[in-house]
């Protein structure tokens, strides 16, 4: 056996010092070549661990054996039989923490880059015109509604679909993708080629109705009148504000403001756009996040002299992708650790101008196994701002959950679902995704809409809850 | 798409549009609002409801133009479309007994009193209506309102209609008179429902106000529409958008509601270039 190179191949970037003028997208992809020689790097486990990480259950050696042949067609076509969104996949899912951390490679190397794979698959697909649409099976005369188009709701919908039973999306905003359009960043996923994967979703036959509110324009009750079942993956929407002095002051975004401005009603356009957001010159990211690392990256990109990430735990404990740590760092992105926002200070025009903060050591592991952050005494400072982006979490959205009876509601707002199955406590009534789950990733979304396709599929086939 | 059914102008720079809506006529409750966004580039604005006609799938929108994206709904005829049409959205109001509720309305907050009003008076309750106006020509509605209301007092600041004053005299009035009041719904300018509130408190007259804060989604995720009420943060979106007028915390809200103040100049700046160039440069 040849030997196998230590390191991935690596993806071209965009320079740091150009990007953060612009908005389009960072890493530039495999060319056929890169793609070739990342492929063979794969050792083709008999029992491949990788499989096992991938909440969609890719065959992921099967498709990168296809890649190393170069017969790319039917690289993406096993990867589709799995995954309705591998565009969309490729770039954001966290593939450290899922199918490459289970690569065998990984024990002594960096593991083969399946994320980048399965990127490069989708986009050869794509640029050669080559999108097959799979043949339907027949129609089952059953109807299925989806309350939300994030990657939960488009993966339960493509499937159900495929199978035969025809699926309706309704959609709250007025573009469909959830997350995917309003969420992140064009320079980390192109809207075009979210775009491209609902024009799939479309074709395999699922309809889309936008700017419709389940939960205040229909009730799920209602749409339980018309459709045999209802799937809800309504995401987590409603932000957390930390409850401290002065977060009311002019000038402080919550993350989903912030990013929903720039990216679905493209404020970076304004005036082009109606929609406008304050360019801060200083602005400040309070958590330590993906979607903190989006607005920081963001932030930049609006023209921001400084951008700086307030985290209460160290480097290392900070949720985010480190792809996206490591982007941040090269732009200029600024790091405050082990530092907490306790009250902001604002101008007599009510704008924000100061936050103050306390400095944290580490304690003891906590519940969530990360150690304790732990105030040091009299560290007070203060950080000069002109805005701020509140990045910190969010709860499920309350609109479903508030006006469903019969639907079992967790402690934090979530809709309790069976985890094999999706099924709520309302017959006919699935859910997944963060409505469920809380704030997590968009595959993991994406893997709650497969599971509860499977059992809606049963469910419809047989009538048994 | 959304098809404008009949415009018609109430007043100076305000506007009533017939909308062809039967999904949100069909719901529409008093107190709702809707989103709209005009066209790909426009922004999502809320608008709150006057009024429906079920039977006939039609909602209907009074609004006053004040920036760029009022004043373009503004020029659009009947036979014309908006892109995105959303709601209902917000809690309704609540309607049910209370005794004797007074209704006032300020400006283009007699449109958004209305349905409450009537709906009030609708299941036996007294209603005594107050609305006011900067001046004549900007009263609205007056004949819908005496329709709906048991008792109606009109006040303009400039006195050239009704009483010479501001609502909360005519307010003030009422109570100083021994008037049981059970109940208050108050809807216009922040100022005026701000008053409105430091006028019922010494009297315990629970007072409800519609919060106009500035909204994106409008659907419980962005979180800009947030307004403190009795100490915590409140979606007005998801939570309200009534509150009790005694809880809430007017002096952030008029605050926050001038955050884009020099946006919205540039904005409408470029669209009366833009308008007056189209019309030949005059």
């Amino acid at each position: 056996m040849a030997k196998v190179s230590e390191k991935k191949v690596p993806m071209r970037e965009q320079d740091p010092k150009a990007r953060i003028k612009n908005f389009q997208e960072v890493p530039f992809g495999y060319t056929e070549e890169e793609a070739v020689l990342e492929a063979k790097r794969c050792l083709q486990c008999k029992k491949p661990g990788c499989v096992k990480g991938c909440p969609v259950e890719i065959d992921i050696p099967a498709f990168i054996a296809r890649i190393a042949e170069r017969d790319f067609k039917n690289a993406i076509k096993i990867i589709k039989k799995k995954n309705v969104l591998p565009a969309i996949c490729g770039r954001v899912c966290p593939q450290e923490d899922q199918c490459e951390k289970e690569c065998v490679l990984a024990k002594k190397m960096e593991p083969v880059a399946i994320g980048r794979l399965e990127r490069f698959a989708a986009d050869w697909e794509a640029e050669n015109n080559l999108v097959e649409i799979p043949p339907k099976q027949p129609s089952t005369g059953k109807r299925v509604a989806v309350v939300g188009s994030g990657p939960a709701g488009l993966v339960f919908a493509g499937d159900l679909a495929q199978l035969g039973h025809e699926v309706v999306i309704f959609e709250a905003l007025h573009k469909p993708g959830g997350v995917l359009i309003y969420g992140i960043p064009e320079f980390r996923l192109p809207k075009a080629i979210v775009e491209r994967e609902i024009e799939y979703v479309k074709q395999l036959g699922v309809k889309i109705i936008t700017s419709f509110v389940v939960g205040q324009t229909k009730t799920v009750d209602e749409l339980l009148q018309e459709f045999d079942a209802v799937f809800i993956g309504t995401g987590a929407g409603l932000p957390w504000f930390m409850n401290i002095p002065g977060e009311h002051l002019n000038g402080i975004y919550s993350a989903n403001e912030y990013l929903v401005r720039t990216n679905l009603m493209k404020a970076y356009l304004f005036p082009e756009y109606d929609t406008p957001i304050v360019r801060g010159r200083r602005v400040a990211v309070i958590g330590g996040g993906n979607v903190a690392m989006d607005a920081a990256r963001t932030a930049l990109r609006l023209g921001a002299e400084t951008s700086t990430i307030v985290y209460r735990r160290s480097r290392k404990e900070m949720p985010a992708r480190e792809e996206e740590i490591v982007h941040a760092e090269e732009e200029g992105v600024r790091f405050e650790f082990l530092t907490l926002p306790v009250r902001y200070y604002g101008t007599e025009d009510g704008w924000v101008k100061e936050i103050e903060c306390v400095r944290m050591e580490l304690g003891e592991p906590d519940a969530s196994g990360r150690r304790r952050p732990i105030v040091i005494p009299n560290s007070e400072f203060r950080i000069p701002v002109d805005t701020v982006v509140v990045a910190i979490g969010q709860s499920p959205n309350p609109l479903i959950p508030k006006t469903t009876p019969g639907l079992e509601i967790g402690k934090h707002g979530n809709i309790m679902a069976d985890e094999k199955t999706g099924k709520t406590t309302k017959k006919g009534v699935f859910a997944g995704g963060d409505i469920v789950t809380g704030a997590a990733t968009v595959i993991l979304a994406m893997g709650a809409g497969r599971i509860a396709a499977r059992a809606c599929d049963e469910y419809l086939k047989t009538n048994i809850w | 798409m959304f098809k404008i059914l009949s415009t018609k102008a109430l007043a100076p720079n305000i506007k009533c549009f017939e909308f062809e809506a039967p999904y949100i006529a069909q719901k529409a409750q008093p107190g709702q609002f809707v989103v709209v966004r005009i066209n790909e580039t426009g922004e999502r604005i809320p608008l709150t409801i006057a009024d429906t006609k079920k039977d006939q799938g039609v909602v209907i929108i009074v609004f006053q133009e004040v920036g760029k994206t009022t004043k373009l709904l503004g020029t659009l005829k009947a036979g014309d479309y908006v892109l995105d049409l959303l709601g209902p959205l917000g809690k309704p109001s609540e309607i049910k007994y209370y005794g004797t509720v007074v209704c006032i309305g300020g400006g283009v907050g007699t449109p958004e009193i209305y349905p409450i009003a009537r709906a009030l008076k609708e299941i036996g309750n007294k209603v005594v209506t107050i609305i006011g106006a900067r001046t004549k020509e900007l009263l609205i509605m007056v004949e819908e309102m005496r329709s709906v209301s048991d008792e109606l007092y009109i006040t303009t600041d400039d006195g050239s209609y009704g009483t010479k004053g501001l609502v909360t005299d005519e307010l003030k009035r009422l109570i100083s008179q021994g008037i049981k009041i059970d109940k208050v719904f108050a809807v216009g300018p922040v100022i005026m429902m701000k008053a409105v509130s430091e006028t019922t408190r010494p009297y315990n007259i629970p007072t409800v106000v519609s919060l106009n804060p500035i909204m994106l989604d409008a659907t419980g995720m962005c979180g800009v529409c947030r307004v403190e009420v009795g100490g915590e943060t409140k979606f007005a979106c998801v939570d309200g958008p009534e509150f009790d007028g005694h809880q809430v915390n007017f002096d952030t809200l008029m605050m926050r509601l001038k955050t884009y103040l020099k946006e919205e100049r540039v904005s409408l700046e470029l669209f009366e270039k833009q308008s007056h160039k189209c019309c030949g440069g005059q």
